[in-house]
């Protein structure tokens, strides 16, 4: 489980494994260290020696494109040395156990584990092997994905000024996303209303619990929303044999936006997310993604923001100099 | 092999197969067999006897264990016939009856009898072993059950890979009523399961983690009643899990029908919120439900539905647990806990104290057909004595099996295994700290 709860508005922990773990405190203070941060990344000369002696392994053993891009630029630009290990290159492929490759890893003393795994727990493994290293969660399993949680509040708070009375529907596979329960766990602490929409084949049993609106019905969840976040079908994460919806031509009519259902149902000012990369024509139709209405590349922006903040934060931030523990 | 006349004296003896319970003395021939059970006996005793003082002990059959994996031939590294005889008499247990799922699988006559003769070699305990239903576990072809039973078999199972072909479930039945052996079943649709490794269900869905419904056990139970209807064979529900599944035995056995079920101690303890944080030694299948479900098991038990206590003790080292839950090995030991998990359902007022012993003891052997599990005259002398008064502290370290996954670690659990005779020899007393394992475990305490 998580070290040290906290109900101040500072982070303090040695991980960042969920945001089922963060007080709503916790959530905004890394929001608001991330909007110092975001300033950095339009600048002309874009580093500052915040992490210069610090290293950063990203141990990534799922593909993944951006998400790594994004923590490698983030690191770069604090000054860490950066590794890199991916799927195919590490030990994992030759039978090493990931408890195993996280101790050889521990005993090169990383300060930080940038971790992405495709089993649900993966991360949490890692931090509670190596109790002195920072693990942060790029993602395990249909788990959670904290950064992108985060990155996703910002964009928002950025968007609306704010969460309080705010509705955000999350559409599309959320048995299967990690994007989804971290979207969830963090909105719902920070006070925004939430709804899930998509097929009942796709929606996982007992999110009614954790205070969310769950439909079924494509209109019903567009209307009155603030947000209009859309998952990713994501093909190769489904099991095979899964028999969630007929084909993708079908899900798209269910529950794929176009510019026609948006103006019948949305209210104007209706902001489209979606955490990348789109099926284009099958979630959203290009005339939604490329529209007025799309912030999916300030997501893409502040991503690079927010990881800088999880970084500098899981590393004891600006106490690192009084060194008062991260625990 | 004679043995040397025992005498248990002044103990409260609870016999559920004679209803028995109430201070007598149990003497033990020099066959290993129960000669009398009554009181006053001890008259009979000269120095020669072994005098075992009783008094304050309850003394009971020796327990029987319908569900065990021993993981020998083939996964020696999880458990050996040895070692698990071992972790069965420091539980109390005398005759436990082995599953075969393991390499090669038990589908010949030959590890039959592999099994057998390891086990008597061993010493401890009664190892029955039980035949797969289908060649290699593989679900497509009966496996040669006449020969497994000439040489021991006491039922027939694929445990752990579900019988998905309903024409091969139906003919196994059939088949098996030449032999009058129960037919025990792992009721899990793996389809419906599809790739799930927890129950489905809001712990399942906070974790990330892909989840097996009821239906996938409840849908496979309501098929094998009906496929028991249809030809008359004695269909043995193992682990059941789930309310739906009791509720459906519960009514084949109201049509008269030849169902029987026995439980795990986890499922009648736990629910699927003891995964907690990805703990593995919460993994198992059929996975630990909600605690509706756990409900009905234990209402199960209390009303007969459920004729059985059965461990499932699966042995996995902790290389085969310390991984990714979805990669986990599936199982926990419980040779060693489920005398206290049960007593824990007997202090909380679940189950009498009689009910307990009957579904460890006369419940499991009259399920399988067996001679043990009962203190009647001429059977074989299983005695489990156990210290009311004791207490256990289950620490993995210390348990005799080769492997320690355990979900009960640090719990504190009522009463506790005194003593434990094997056909009349002594092969397990308590010392205080872990006790005392083998044929000649007497030598360290005679009264």
């Amino acid at each position: 489980m998580s070290p040290g709860a906290s109900t101040e508005d500072t982070f303090r922990r040695k991980d960042l494994l969920g945001l089922r773990f963060l007080s709503a405190g916790e959530i905004t203070h890394i929001l608001d260290v991330a909007e110092q941060f975001r300033g950095l990344n339009t600048r002309a000369v874009k580093k500052v020696p915040t992490l210069r002696g610090k290293s950063v392994v990203h141990l990534f053993l799922e593909p993944s494109t951006r998400t790594r891009t994004s923590f490698d630029i983030a690191a770069k630009r604090m000054s860490a040395d950066t590794f890199s290990i991916s799927g195919s290159a590490s030990s994992t492929t030759k039978g090493e156990t990931l408890l195993d490759t996280a101790k050889n890893l521990a005993a090169m003393h990383p300060d930080i584990i940038v971790v992405r795994h495709r089993r649900a727990g993966g991360a949490m493994i890692l931090a509670d092997a190596l109790p002195e290293t920072c693990i942060i969660n790029a993602g395990d399993g249909a788990c959670e994905h904290p950064t992108q949680g985060l990155l996703d509040l910002l964009t928002i708070r950025r968007a609306l000024g704010g969460f309080a009375g705010r509705t955000v529907t999350i559409l599309g596979d959320i048995t299967h996303s990690r994007v989804a329960r971290s979207n969830i766990w963090g909105l719902t602490k920070v006070g925004a209303k939430v709804r899930v929409c998509g097929p009942p084949t796709l929606i996982p049993m007992g999110l009614e619990e954790w205070g969310v609106e769950v439909h079924h019905n494509l209109e019903e969840a567009v209307r009155g929303a603030d947000v209009l976040m859309a998952l990713r079908i994501q093909q190769e994460r489904i099991p095979r044999g899964g028999h969630f919806f007929p084909t993708l031509r079908e899900y798209s009519r269910l529950y794929g936006l176009n510019r026609d259902k948006l103006r019948r149902w949305a209210r104007k000012d209706v902001v489209i997310m979606h955490p990348g990369p789109v099926n284009r024509g099958v979630e959203l139709e290009p005339e939604v993604i490329d529209g007025d209405w799309s912030v999916i590349l300030d997501q893409v922006e502040n991503g690079v923001a927010v990881r800088m903040a999880c970084m500098y934060l899981v590393l004891g931030g600006e106490r690192a100099a009084a060194r008062e523990g991260r625990g | 092999m004679s043995v040397r006349p025992t005498i248990l004296t002044g103990g409260r003896v609870l016999d559920p197969d004679s209803g028995h319970d109430g201070i007598a003395d149990v003497v033990i021939g020099r066959q290993g067999r129960i000669k009398e059970v009554g009181p006053g006996l001890a008259s009979q005793a000269d120095d020669k006897w072994l005098v075992v003082d009783c008094a304050g002990k309850w003394v009971l059959p020796g327990l029987v264990d319908i569900h065990v994996h021993f993981r020998e031939p083939g996964h020696e590294y999880k458990e050996t016939i040895e070692t698990g005889c071992r972790s069965a008499v420091a539980g109390g247990f005398t005759s436990v009856a082995c599953m075969a799922n393991t390499n090669p699988v038990n589908d010949t006559g030959a590890v039959t009898r592999f099994m057998v003769d390891r086990a008597m070699r061993t010493g401890l305990a009664r190892v029955l072993p039980i035949g797969a239903l289908s060649k290699g576990l593989k679900g497509e072809k009966l496996a040669e059950i006449s020969d497994m039973v000439d040489e021991g078999a006491v039922a027939i199972s694929d445990d752990g890979m579900p019988v998905m072909d309903a024409h091969l479930m139906r003919r196994g039945l059939e088949y098996s009523r030449i032999f009058d052996v129960p037919v025990s079943v792992h009721e899990e649709d793996s389809c419906l399961a599809h790739h799930g490794c927890m129950n489905e269900g809001p712990t399942a869905t906070r974790l990330g983690l892909p989840g097996i419904p009821n239906a996938a056990e409840d849908v496979m139970v309501a098929r094998d009643i009906e496929l028991a209807a249809l030809t008359g064979g004695h269909l043995h529900i193992a682990h059941i899990s789930t309310a739906g599944a009791v509720r459906m035995v519960r009514e084949a056995q109201a049509r008269g029908l030849r169902v029987t079920a026995e439980a795990a101690p986890h499922h009648f303890m736990l629910t699927d919120e003891a995964v907690g944080a990805y703990d593995t030694h919460a993994k198992m299948a059929p996975p630990l439900r909600s605690a509706a479900d756990r409900d009905a098991v234990l209402a199960g038990l209390a009303d007969g539905t459920i004729c059985a206590i059965a461990t499932d003790h699966a042995p996995h080292p902790a290389q085969d647990k310390d991984v990714e839950f979805e990669l986990a090995a599936n199982g926990i030991v419980g040779l060693e806990t489920a005398w206290g998990l049960t007593m824990q359902r007997v202090h909380d007022g679940t189950l009498t104290l009689m009910q307990a012993v009957q579904l460890l003891t006369s419940g499991p052997s009259e399920c399988f057909r067996l001679e043990t599990g009962t203190l009647r005259a001429g059977r074989p002398a299983d005695v489990t004595i156990i210290d009311p008064q004791g207490a256990q502290t289950v620490v993995p370290s210390t348990l005799w099996s080769r492997s320690h996954n355990t979900p009960f670690a640090g719990w504190q659990l009522p009463t506790r295994v005194e003593r434990t005779i094997f056909a009349g020899r002594t092969v397990f007393v308590w010392d205080g700290e872990r006790g005392r394992v083998g044929t000649d475990a007497a030598r360290y305490r005679t009264r």
